[in-house]
């Protein structure tokens, strides 16, 4: 199992906005690997370039923006280099993407059947009777009651959380190799977004699917992920196994961000914050683009840090001063 | 939304009459019509007699009583010059305003949309530029000196198109028309154009700014994300979110794309009821006029009411709303 190509491995990807304003370096040599049937979590403050990354991936970065380096092999084949047609066939076949704000990845106008059935019939050349029965499968996949009748309504019938169940149920319409999902639970209230990480979770379990899991929340990872990378203005800064990467945390963003998430313990302390904003993506700092934050920070971060591994293999980390066992 | 159009129904009839007070009271401070109508040779008596005859002997607020009471019963008084009842003399004209203004609209929907769409979805290109400007000049330029160099143009340099007038008519689901023909295609042509400028930039620039709003919305970018056609996510997905702002601004504007049609017909011979009411201002049919403008009024209360519906049926989040309501 080990060696088999893994189902996407991203190399050094660059993806820049060539805004009026100067070049935004968005992506800026992101590499990660996705396994089958694995979850890896991609967390970061807002703006670090989950989004992004998740665009790159399935073809769909908004203009004036444009992958300019790097690989994305999935199952083998390079992506950056795929056309226009190719990549919509793999788009919603082989590889889905499900969005945060699930008020808004449904088309207002149009009833969910019409979406529904149009996603199957982009892949598929069947009748309309017969892409109906697939979408009202899919919405009992994912525990929609009287799916017939949901298919009839609008949107706007919908709550926040059945619609990010139906949005869901779309992505899982051609059982997709991967997965892309961006901060999908992040708009829904607290109960809600348990159910859907369970069931996620459960339905990667039963159909083998990798997934790419975008938030800015660790403690939503923590759970459902087997690694994680964590991204900081463009790059990958840490990446490894879950329980590595939290509970023995090298970089000190991460170790920042841990600090941030509530936990029983500390439950009525405010929450820590790491001081200071994400830097202008136009205007980048020297080296390692943390130090202006960063409570470790000396000369050496003036020289853009190398990738290393200190502690232990497949833990990997972008500085200088890693955060190494702690006296 | 049974009580919806009620209380609709009950404002109209307000606003109708209130417009009428307003109507008549401004039509009797225009001028008094017996200066044009009467022979200046005639005796006094002669003119006692037939302003007695038009009742205009009577004070202001008697006329507009009888004027009330009579336009309840469906008469809205006889024109001064033609002995015709007005509003007849007005409806046998509406037929060919009504074909001018919906060849009109045809061409503000069929050419408006496409373009603006495409100027939405490329705002950078010289096409996409060269339509907006466009739209600048039709905005802005005025219609009657457009449809003068529309005639100069087509009719007396190249001679391709008749300068004015209507084609003859022929029955088509019980309307008098005249497009059925080549002859009658060749005679709307420039009045309807002419008409359709201001509303077609309207057109072009509502879809412009719908197209590069709804374009940037995450469901469209998750209709690419399922592997959608691009043809598709244009057709339906984006046109059908633009939709909804043109059709509502569109049916609310048609009542002044007949207002305005009055220089058009004018400027293009065309018989419609706009170059029967400039004659008649020209004379002083104060009947005709009053009619003419309660037909118009009459007429911008009915689309509205026709809009709101039309509206309720295009987006389903409205439709909720009226049922509670
Ligand atoms: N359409 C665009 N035009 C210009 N720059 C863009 C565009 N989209 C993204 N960017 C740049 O890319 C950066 C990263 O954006 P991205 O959406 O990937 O952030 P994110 O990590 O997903 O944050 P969030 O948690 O807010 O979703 C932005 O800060 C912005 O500078
Ligand atoms: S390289 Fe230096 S500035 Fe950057 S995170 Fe490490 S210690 Fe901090
Ligand atoms: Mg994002």
């Amino acid at each position: 199992m080990e060696d088999e190509t893994p189902t996407l491995a991203v190399e050094d990807l660059k993806t820049h906005f060539f805004t009026k304003l100067g070049v935004a370096e968005a992506v800026n040599g992101v590499s990660f690997t996705v396994k089958k049937g694995e979850v890896v979590g991609l967390v970061g403050e807002s703006g670090s370039g989950k989004s992004v990354t998740g665009f790159s991936i399935i073809g769909l970065v908004d203009h004036p923006g444009r992958v300019v380096e790097g690989k994305i092999l999935f199952k083998g084949e390079d992506l950056a280099q795929a056309d226009d047609d190719r990549m919509r066939s793999l788009r919603g076949r082989r590889i889905a993407m499900i969005f945060q704000d699930p008020m808004m990845t449904l088309n207002p106008v149009l009833r969910i059947d019409t979406q529904m059935i149009e996603a199957v019939q982009a892949h598929e050349q069947v009748s309309e009777k017969e892409a109906r029965e697939t979408a009202r499968d899919a919405l009992v996949q994912v525990g929609i009651p009287s799916p017939d009748e949901r298919l009839k309504s609008y949107p706007h019938q919908f709550s926040g959380g059945m619609r990010q169940r139906v949005a869901i149920a779309t992505a899982l319409l051609h059982k997709p190799d991967l997965i892309i999902a961006d901060e999908p639970t992040t708009a829904l209230d607290v109960t809600i977004q348990g159910q859907i990480l369970h069931e996620v979770q459960k339905l990667c379990r039963e159909t083998g699917m990798s997934l790419i899991w975008i938030t800015h929340d660790l403690s939503v990872v923590a759970g459902l992920a087997d690694r994680i990378c964590v991204m900081y203005a463009g790059q990958i800064v840490e990446r490894g196994e879950i329980s590595d990467v939290l509970d023995h945390p090298l970089h000190p963003y991460t170790n920042g961000l841990i600090g941030s998430v509530p936990s029983h313990n500390r439950r009525g302390q405010p929450l820590a914050q790491i001081p200071g904003m994400t830097p202008s993506l136009l205007n980048l700092p020297e080296g390692c683009a943390f130090h202006p934050r960063c409570p470790r920070a000396d000369g050496a971060c003036f020289v853009q840090p190398q990738v290393t591994e200190p502690a232990k293999l497949g833990h990997e980390v972008r500085c200088v001063h890693p955060h190494l066992e702690q006296a | 939304m049974s009580v919806f159009i009620i209380r609709r129904l009950l404002q109209s009839v307000v606003v109708i009459w209130v417009m009428s007070l307003l109507v008549f009271g401004g039509v009797y401070l225009i001028g008094d019509p017996i200066d044009m109508l009467i022979n200046p040779e005639a005796d006094q008596e002669d003119i006692d007699a037939a302003i007695r005859a038009l009742g205009l002997d009577k004070p202001i607020h008697e006329q507009y009583w009888f004027f009330l009471i009579n336009a309840l019963k469906g008469d809205l008084g006889s024109s001064f010059i033609f002995n015709e009842p007005a509003l007849q003399l007005i409806l046998a004209r509406m037929p060919a305003t009504m074909e001018l203004a919906f060849a009109s609209l045809f061409i503000s929907i069929f050419f408006g949309i496409p373009l603006g769409m495409w100027a939405g979805l490329h705002p950078e290109s010289i096409a996409g530029r060269s339509i907006m400007t466009g739209s600048i000049l039709g905005f802005s330029l005025p219609s009657f000196w457009v449809g003068i160099m529309f005639i100069m143009f087509f009719a007396v340099i190249l001679g391709v198109l008749p300068s004015g007038g209507r084609a003859e008519t022929t029955e088509f689901l019980g309307m008098q028309v005249s497009f059925l023909s080549w002859d009658g295609l060749s005679h709307i042509l420039l009045p309807a154009v002419n008409l359709a400028l201001f509303k077609l930039s309207l057109v072009i620039r509502l879809s412009r700014a719908g197209t590069q709003e709804v374009i940037h919305q995450d469901y469209i970018k998750f209709a690419r994300a399922k592997g959608v056609s691009e043809k598709r996510v244009i057709l339906v997905h984006v046109l059908k979110n633009i939709l909804i702002p043109v059709v509502t601004i569109l049916g609310l504007e048609f009542g002044s794309v007949i207002a305005f049609a009055v220089v058009t017909e004018t400027v293009f011979a065309w018989p419609g009821m706009g170059k029967l009411i400039i004659e008649s201002i020209d004379q002083l049919d104060r009947p005709v006029i009053v009619a003419y403008l309660m037909i118009i009024v009459f007429m911008f209360i009915v689309i509205n009411l026709v809009v709101d519906i039309l509206y309720s049926v295009l987006d389903p989040r409205v439709r909720l709303q009226d049922v509670k309501a």
